[in-house]
Formats: structure tokens, C-alpha cells, sequence
């Protein structure tokens, strides 16, 4: 009894969560190239291939590899559920408010209207009126849901309680 | 002929979502028939001898507009593959609800209509 | 020459999928998609859509990760799946009128590669321009068909919003 609370209070939970110590130690530093790889497709969308949509689903793979390799308490402090949530929901506001200030700035509904009065150089960064904008609102709504969706799933399971089978969630 | 295999593909999806009695093998009819469809669409715009749709600095429009590929169906398809996951995880969800509460994933044995 | 490249990605995709569908193990069908979703990346290179293959290997990853998630944690490795005879004779039947009629509507095709609509003449020459943005599917996605973008978000949100509702605990009765 004592050796076994001994293991389960100092290693046993190395064990129980996540895989093995080369998978962590490879992961822990790979994670944080993904998430640069991701940001920097989503800022040039307008230059090279990839835009909004790219950008958030490798954002998205990126949280996805660390929740796979160490378990769900290591992301806990970073993006909880409540969080992944409100992200999403800003994504998509800050979408509908960029797109419906067209009207008052002049511009159709949808227009460019940054583009329009405040032109910039080609080719770089800030040049292309407000679609990073909305590169960046698309990513953060496509990066959050996806990983909503796949942090619900991981923490759903089906066992066997007495005769039935029953579906719990473990938080 | 392309346009024909890229036809087989889809109806190889079709023969998975109708034919098939594990739940998951139907939903791997969806995905295959989610691929089919994007895929022609991006035929559809495609250009003999072309180039991306993405313009370089040291490109003359003319030129670029002569001999890029459409952007329109790639546009189309862009968001169809992000919302086909999202689709696929809602199906994923379903059967996982449809496993607690039958306890199989056979189609044949999901018949209890009341309670 | 690319044409005949794509025409053996095509074939090996097709094989590829009836493997996934008729194999009786499930993880090698689940492995059999994933083989045809990177084929399908490699051939979307090939047809000039830079954007599109690398949004279909990362969104095929995350099917594959998720369809093992749902799959083998469950312990049903096996089952036997065709229907009895007379579903799947008329299953058949059906799907061989559906290849008539549509070998039919694939003659009527132009060949691949040769016509382009009209609107795009106008999205290249002008794009830049009016938009600024050197990249022409973006221009296109968020500046000449915003709309149609706030309409995929919308979807986005509402399938999202059913998974995680489906995969509620029941409330105390």
C-alpha cells in the first residue's frame, strides 16, 4: 500500500497522462516552431499562399500536439474550455464589425474602405487594406473551434458502469 | 478521362455511405465523397501549362492574367475542406452518442424508435 | 506530362479508397484515408492550388487524429459490414443508373485545361489594383466575396456549436 502511494504521488502520474519522455521532450520544443509557422502564414496571407484559413488550422494543430503528448492538464492553464470559447466568439465579432463599418466609412457593405483611404506600398505588409484584418479574425475563430471541437471529443469516454455502458466526462 | 476517374472517386464515396453496416465505415463514405467533390472543382479551373494565381513583383499583368490557373474554384474549395472537419467531428460525436446508448455500431441494430 | 501524373495519382486514390471501405480491420481503413487524403494533397500541387494543398494535408491530419480517437479506444476492431442481398442488389442498381447518366454528362464536358470563365479575366487583371493584395484567392475570399466568407464562418460555428451540444452530460433528472 505504501510503495504504491509512494509511485502514484511522485511518478505515477508520468505514467498516467501523455507518452513517454522522448515524445515529451521533442513535442515541448516543436510546438513552439508550429505556432510561429502558423502566425506567419496567417500575417502574409496576402502575399504568399495561405491566408486565414491555413493559418488556423496549423494554430489549431499546433495546441492539438500538446494536448496528444502531455494530456489535457498542461493546456488547462493556458486555454481552458471557457477560453477556447470567448476566443472564437471574438474571431467572429471582430469579423462582422470590420465588415458592417464598410457602410459608415463610405465604402458598399464589405468594401474596402482602409484600402481606399489609406493606401499603402505594394507588396508589403500593410498593404492590402483591412484583409489581414480579417486573416486575423478567420484564424482566431478557425483555431479555436477546431481545438474546441477536439478537446471535447478527447474528454468524452464510453465505459462500462454495472450492466450499461455510460458516456462521462473526465475534467 | 480525368473527369472520369475523378466521377469513380465520387462514386466510390456513394457506394460507402449506401452499402456499408458499420456506422464508421459510412462516415469514411462522407470523407471520400467530400475529397471527390473538391477535386473537381479544382479541375474545373485548371489551365493547360499555367501558373499559381499569385502575382510576383517581377511579373507584367497581361502575361499573369493569360496564364494563371482561376482563382474563383479555389476560393470555393478553400472553405469547403475546413468545413468538411468540422462536419466529420459532429458526425464523430453523433456515433459516439449512438455507441453509449445501443451499444453497437451497426446500423441494422439502431431500430428503437420509442424511449 | 502532368496530365498523366495526375491520371496515376487518380487511379491509386481509387484503389485506395475501395481498400479503406471493404477492409475488415479497422485501423488499416482508417490508415487507407489517410493514404488517399495525401495523394489528393500531392495532386492539388500538381493543379497549380498552392493555398488548397496546404490546407488538405493539416485538415487531413486532424480527421485522421480524429477518427482514431472515436475508433480504437472502443475495442471493436473487427465487424463484419455488407448488407444482406436485396438492400445492397438495389444500392447497386441505383448507383449504376447514376454512372450512366453521368458518363453521359461527362461527354458534354469541355476537355481539361481548356476554357476559363469570364470572371476571372476580370479578378486577374484587376485584382491587384483594387485590392492590393498580391495574392488573388485572398483578394477574391476577403474583399470580392466577403459575404460569402462571413456565411462559411457562420457554418463553421453552428457545426462546432452541435458537436460540443451533442456531447453534453444529461442533466440530474
Amino acid at each position: 500500500m505504501k510503495l504504491s502511494e509512494a509511485k502514484s504521488a511522485s511518478g505515477g502520474s508520468k505514467e498516467k497522462n501523455g507518452m513517454s519522455e522522448i515524445v515529451k521532450t521533442v513535442c515541448n520544443w516543436i510546438a513552439g516552431f508550429i505556432f510561429l509557422f502558423g502566425c506567419y502564414i496567417t500575417a502574409y496571407g496576402h502575399l504568399t499562399p495561405g491566408g486565414g484559413f491555413a493559418g488556423g488550422v496549423i494554430l489549431a494543430a499546433s495546441f492539438i500536439l500538446i494536448v496528444l503528448s502531455f494530456g489535457k492538464d498542461k493546456i488547462s492553464p493556458l486555454l481552458p474550455r471557457k477560453r477556447a470559447e470567448m476566443i472564437e466568439a471574438a474571431g467572429g465579432l471582430i469579423f462582422i464589425f470590420s465588415v458592417s463599418t464598410a457602410i459608415y466609412a463610405g465604402a458598399s457593405f464589405c468594401g474596402n474602405f482602409i484600402f481606399k483611404k489609406w493606401s499603402c506600398a505594394n507588396f508589403k505588409l500593410l498593404s492590402a487594406g483591412f484583409i489581414p484584418l480579417l486573416n486575423i479574425a478567420i484564424a482566431l475563430k478557425v483555431m479555436a473551434g477546431l481545438f474546441l471541437v477536439f478537446f471535447v471529443l478527447s474528454i468524452t469516454r464510453v465505459i462500462l458502469e454495472g450492466e450499461k455502458l455510460k458516456m462521462v466526462k473526465e475534467e | 478521362m480525368i473527369y472520369a476517374l475523378c466521377f469513380t472517386l465520387i462514386l466510390v464515396g456513394l457506394y460507402g455511405i449506401t452499402c456499408k453496416k458499420n456506422l464508421i465505415k459510412i462516415i469514411l463514405g462522407f470523407i471520400i465523397l467530400d475529397y471527390g467533390i473538391n477535386l473537381f472543382l479544382i479541375l474545373i479551373g485548371f489551365r493547360k501549362d499555367g501558373i499559381a494565381p499569385i502575382l510576383d513583383k517581377s511579373m507584367d499583368i497581361n502575361t499573369f492574367a493569360a496564364t494563371s490557373v482561376d482563382p474563383l474554384p479555389q476560393a470555393l474549395v478553400l472553405t469547403s475542406i475546413v468545413i468538411g472537419l468540422a462536419v466529420t467531428a459532429l458526425m464523430v460525436a453523433l456515433a459516439t452518442r449512438i455507441y453509449e446508448r445501443y451499444g453497437s455500431f451497426d446500423v441494422t441494430k439502431i431500430n428503437k424508435l420509442k424511449g | 506530362m502532368t496530365e498523366y501524373i495526375i491520371f496515376t495519382f487518380l487511379v491509386f486514390m481509387i484503389l485506395a479508397a475501395v481498400a479503406a471501405l471493404e477492409s475488415k480491420d479497422l485501423l488499416s481503413s482508417i490508415i487507407s484515408i489517410g493514404a488517399v487524403g495525401f495523394m489528393l494533397s500531392v495532386v492539388f500541387l500538381y493543379l497549380k492550388a498552392p493555398d488548397i494543398a496546404i490546407v488538405q494535408v493539416v485538415v487531413e491530419i486532424l480527421t485522421l487524429i480524429i477518427l482514431i480517437r472515436v475508433t480504437i479506444s472502443r475495442d471493436i476492431r473487427t465487424i463484419e459490414d455488407t448488407r444482406n442481398f436485396m438492400p445492397f442488389a438495389k444500392n447497386v442498381i441505383l448507383l449504376f443508373v447514376l454512372a450512366v447518366l453521368a458518363a453521359r454528362a461527362i461527354g458534354l464536358l469541355p476537355e481539361v485545361g481548356v476554357n476559363l470563365s469570364k470572371v476571372a479575366q476580370y479578378y486577374l487583371l484587376r485584382g491587384f489594383e483594387e485590392t492590393g493584395a498580391a495574392n488573388i484567392v485572398s483578394a477574391v475570399i476577403l474583399d470580392y466575396r466577403a459575404y460569402d466568407t462571413l456565411g462559411e464562418a457562420t457554418i463553421l460555428f453552428t457545426a462546432i456549436l452541435g458537436a460540443v451540444v451533442i456531447l453534453r452530460r444529461k442533466a440530474k433528472e
